[in-house]
């Protein structure tokens, strides 16, 4: 970031200006000095800052998501607000009914918190470890691509395909994630292979 | 988009065609407003709804979905007959003058060399007449009657107003004034704009829909100019970035193709990629295709990749089909051929056409894995909803994996929004429970598949063993790692060709951009076109510098574009032959006598002369095609076509039923119904408190909109005994789905050569996860058929009935 001071970052600064210093030598009186005193800070001023990106449309609105606790300083942090970045050209600090609401799309109560798996028949979803589940989809997929890679044609081209599993890749994950799904998905050989895009 | 969201404030004219900025892109739109606010400029909708983007229009006219390139041929016999081209720019910068073969022709709805049991053309006298010197050629003066600009004069003679009115149920005195407003556009100082989205592209059709309106914006010289161009809204904020980064059958990274079989060694690939300018002195940018493919093989396999074995192009796979696109995998699991499938956030139970189909096929998987932040209908297939989805959950053996992921809140990274802008993000919360990034997943999937071929051996090991993964923390590569990889390095010293005691770019170093990138192993390199996006100056990407000299909205120092922190694709051709802006007062680009100057980077080299360099410099001719030869599979010219379900017949040629050349499967054929039983011609669309699937998890989303309805009009309301707020069916010779009734005056019937026809419209967010009342998609009622250049759903334009109803039955 090339901005020494955020928008809100200025807020903070002049909110502990508010709190530690004499308002007398800004003109004020002593009453309003007073009544100054009992006003709290403002909620955001205990918050850490990160800015981010609309996950919804293509405009890509600039957000600021505030937030209790700060991860860069490796503590759990809770989004307690999310805003329109006044700073970036596009949205400008607007955001629509979508982007507005979008900490109920971070909290929503059917964010998924753990893997599951559903076993053949059953109608119901149960807790499995991360170890677990991916050994067992990794297991799943090597059956499956031993089973059914064709390596060469007839005609005895090498073809190099795997067309029994398949792989939709999303459209709203980032480019870097976009990079890493290309690499093992193309070099697994798989060719059923699309995004978002398509539809 | 060829121009971006900020650059829509310096146009004349907007046209709203194919897409609902004001609801489904609503920051977006402001420009729009913006330029009306300040430049005086004007708004067209064109559109089956009267829809809010229409509400603040200049001029609105309706329109039968699925129609618009017969209105948009219309207007351009329309602009051709009163004499409003500009003439300086279509001479000079498109393929007008270009003499097409002998043999070529049209008649009948369809094009020369069509085979019906093929469903496809012979395309070869689709193309230039080739002379002597090998370049085409040409008739500047446009008086030889096989020049483009004659057979195009030819083509859209038939498109007069009163066709259009019968095709496109269009008030033929609303057309012409949307023509005559249009046409203004042809002057060099006034420019327009077109904003389209998925109205456009989910036809059978779609590719020849944008084709039409890029040709109308080329005749009116409005491409690579200020407030000008053809802007693809997109949906989603990352499909610019995963399209661009190849996450698709056919593709590789940086619009690379995927080798085919018949591309049996890398000599053979490349015979046909030569790319040799068909005109003299030409660019024909990708020539350069050789150096891209080869750091692309560098990127992926390292040392493994070697100038003797073909830079490991044989671990690549290799196509046998066009494509294993969605409507194919489905069909194909259908049948019982897949096995395994993954959805990384992306939900087809209520994201592919025919729900029912693909449920059917996703019960006779094997495993399923699935990837996302929220509950998907997808994950959750097996679980009977009663109505809103009747499986028998005992009889699917389907093991299901829901790998619960980040969203955005808690990742880092690069999305790429619809004006091609890479914009860096930061987190700001932890991940809730155990989720996990997908790069986290990837990974692990990765190198427990890796360890699994190292113990074990199995089928062709070689491209999993050999694939480069040396990142600090191989179990979850972090985001500025990769980001690098896409920008490319150089793997020994880069030399100066024309002094090699001179290093340009040291070993180890990441190359400037894509212009170092180099043929012979030396360079590596993810994503050609995102190179420069994180070089020795940084994270490109993570730019914060919001100043815009001049106001123009280039924001040149605000993330990176692609390409080359390009704002303006063709942007050369901002001025005219001589290198002198079109219209000063927006002025991009300038030859200042050495060199390309301006306000922008320039899409052409820097010193490329105006008079002898063409500004289309990704084509072999150097101009830009009104005349797309033998690239589209439908045709050199787009030509009106009905959808595979229409209230009418084609009346070019009535037999002929949708897309001729479009792919059927066999399977679907019995699954298309008719007007007699089916006489309602139905629509999908957003809703501007939704997207997709996803808001509907969102308390506040779910309040606002909370429960699926379908729109009609009074007509049709009264026609059907349907009283508004009251229960519907509607139903498809595929589905059926329940809504209540929403009756309005936003949705009129159209008159279309003689027959009334009543429009349906269906919103898409309701499924059965999520606080939303449970409720159906489109999808449950469209058919199973794509565009015929790259098969996406026709999800625009399908038939349906509907009759009023009781509720449906309660579920828990």
């Amino acid at each position: 970031m090339n901005m020494e001071l955020s928008r809100r970052g200025f807020l903070k600064v002049a909110g502990a200006g508010v709190a530690g210093t004499s308002l007398g030598a800004m003109g004020f009186g002593e009453a309003e000095a007073a009544v100054a005193a009992h006003v709290r800070p403002l909620k955001l001023a205990n918050t850490t800052e990160a800015r981010n990106t609309c996950p919804y449309c293509s405009v890509a609105c600039g957000i600021i998501i505030y937030s209790k606790g700060d991860i860069r300083k490796k503590e759990r942090a809770e989004v307690v607000h999310i805003e329109g970045d006044a700073d970036h050209p596009t949205n400008l600090g607007t955001l629509c009914p979508k982007g507005a609401a979008l900490k109920d799309f971070v909290s929503s109560p059917t964010r998924l918190q753990y893997p599951m798996v559903r076993k053949p028949g059953s109608d119901r979803f149960e807790r499995i470890s991360w170890d677990e589940a991916l050994n067992r989809i990794a297991r799943l997929m090597k059956d499956d691509r031993d089973a059914n890679f064709l390596a060469a044609n007839d005609a005895g081209v090498p073809v190099n395909r795997w067309t029994t599993t398949g792989f939709l890749a999303a459209s709203a994950t980032t480019n870097e994630t976009a990079w890493t799904t290309f690499k093992v998905v193309k070099a697994l050989g798989i060719v059923g292979f699309d995004n978002q895009a398509r539809v | 988009m060829t121009n971006s969201w900020t650059d829509i404030k310096n146009t004349d004219l907007v046209v709203v065609m194919g897409g609902n900025a004001a609801e489904a892109h609503p920051c977006g739109f402001k420009w729009v407003t913006e330029a009306k606010a300040h430049r005086g400029a004007k708004l067209i909708v064109v559109d089956p709804r009267y829809t809010r983007t229409a509400s603040v229009a200049d001029f609105y006219a309706p329109i039968r979905q699925g129609t618009d390139i017969a209105f948009l041929l219309g207007v351009i016999k329309y602009c051709i007959d009163n004499d409003k081209v500009q003439w300086e720019y279509t001479k000079g910068f498109t393929n007008a003058s270009f003499i097409v073969k002998d043999g070529y022709g049209y008649s009948d709805g369809l094009f020369t060399g069509y085979d019906e049991s093929k469903r496809d053309y012979d395309r070869s006298s689709w193309d230039y007449v080739i002379g002597e010197d090998g370049f085409a050629v040409t008739d500047p003066t446009l008086q030889h009657p096989r020049c483009v600009w004659n057979l195009l004069k030819e083509h859209v003679a038939a498109y007069t107003p009163e066709m259009v009115e019968r095709i496109c149920g269009t008030p033929k005195e609303k057309f012409l004034k949307v023509a005559e407003m249009i046409s203004e556009c042809s002057s060099p100082t006034k420019t327009m704009t077109s904003m389209y989205a998925l109205g456009w592209t989910q036809h059978s059709h779609g590719a020849q829909n944008i084709r039409a309106m890029a040709m109308l914006q080329l005749i009116l010289g409005n491409i690579g100019v200020r407030g000008g161009g053809m802007n693809a809204l997109r949906g989603h904020s990352n499909i610019q970035g995963l399209t661009d980064i190849g996450l698709m059958s056919h593709l590789l990274t940086g619009y690379l193709n995927m080798p085919t079989e018949a591309e049996r060694d890398f000599g053979t690939y490349m015979s046909s990629r030569v790319f040799k300018p068909l005109r003299p002195g030409q660019t024909s940018y990708w020539q350069n295709y050789r150096k891209f493919m080869v750091s692309l093989q560098k990127a992926m396999w390292g040392d493994a990749a070697r100038a003797d074995n073909d830079w490991a192009y044989e671990y690549l796979p290799k196509l046998d089909v066009p494509a294993y696109d969605v409507l194919r995998m489905f069909e194909l699991m259908h049948s019982g051929k897949v096995n395994g499938y993954f959805c990384q956030g992306f939900n087809p139970v209520l994201a592919f056409p025919n729900r029912g189909k693909i449920t059917q096929a996703l019960s006779k998987l094997k495993f399923l894995v699935t990837m996302d932040p929220l509950e998907t209908e997808t994950s959750r297939f097996w679980e009977n909803h009663g109505v809103y989805n009747e499986v028998d959950t005992v009889s699917i053996q389907t093991e299901v994996f829901q790998l619960p992921t980040t969203c955005f809140a808690e990742d880092e990274g690069s999305l790429t929004n619809s004006g091609r802008w890479l914009q860096w993000h930061w987190p700001g919360a932890t991940p809730p429970g155990e989720a996990k990034p997908d790069t986290y997943i990837m990974a692990q999937i990765f190198l427990r598949m890796r360890e699994l071929y190292r113990k074990e051996g199995g089928a062709f090991p070689d491209p999993i063993l050999n694939l480069t993964w040396d990142y600090s923390d191989p179990n979850e590569p972090h985001p500025a790692e990769l980001a690098k990889e896409m920008n490319g390095r150089a793997l020994t010293d880069l030399r100066d060709p024309a002094d090699p005691s001179r290093v340009i770019v040291p070993a180890g170093k990441q190359v400037l951009n894509f212009s170092q990138l180099r043929d012979d192993g030396s360079t590596m390199c993810g994503v050609w076109i995102y190179s420069g996006c994180y070089n020795e100056a940084g994270n490109n990407m993570a730019r914060r510098d919001n100043r815009d000299l001049d106001n123009t909205g280039t924001y040149l120092d605000w993330s990176f574009a692609w390409p080359l922190n390009r704002r303006t694709l063709y942007n050369r051709a901002s001025a005219d032959l001589q290198g002198k802006p079109w219209d000063p007062s927006r002025k991009l680009l300038e030859w200042d006598g050495t060199r390309w100057t301006g306000y922008d980077v320039p899409d052409i080299a820097p010193n490329a002369k105006p008079e002898e360099v063409g500004p289309f410099i990704m084509n072999q001719e150097g101009v830009s095609r009104l005349f797309t030869r033998g690239m589209l599979r439908d045709g050199p010219f787009p030509s009106h076509l009905e959808p595979f379900e229409s209230p009418v017949p084609n009346v070019f040629n009535p037999k002929m039923r949708g897309n001729p050349v479009a792919r059927i499967f066999q399977n679907d054929v019995s699954q298309f119904g008719n007007s007699d039983e089916f006489p309602f011609a139905a629509t999908s669309y957003r809703l501007t408190e939704h997207f997709h699937y996803w808001t509907k998890h969102n308390r506040v989303n779910a309040s606002l909109q909370p429960e699926f309805f379908v729109e009609i009009s009074e007509e049709l309301a009264a026609l059907r005994g349907i009283t508004a707020g009251g229960w519907v069916r509607v139903w498809s010779k595929r589905g059926s789905v329940k809504a209540k009734a929403v009756v309005t005056k936003r949705i009129r019937p159209l008159n279309c050569d003689g027959r009334v026809v009543h429009v349906v419209g269906i919103p898409l967010h309701w499924g059965f996860t999520g606080s939303a009342k449970k409720g159906f998609g489109p999808n449950s009622l469209t058919p199973f058929v794509g565009d015929a250049n790259i098969e996406t759903p026709e999800y625009k334009a399908f038939l349906v009935n509907i009759e009023p109803t009781t509720p449906p039955e309660v579920v828990a």
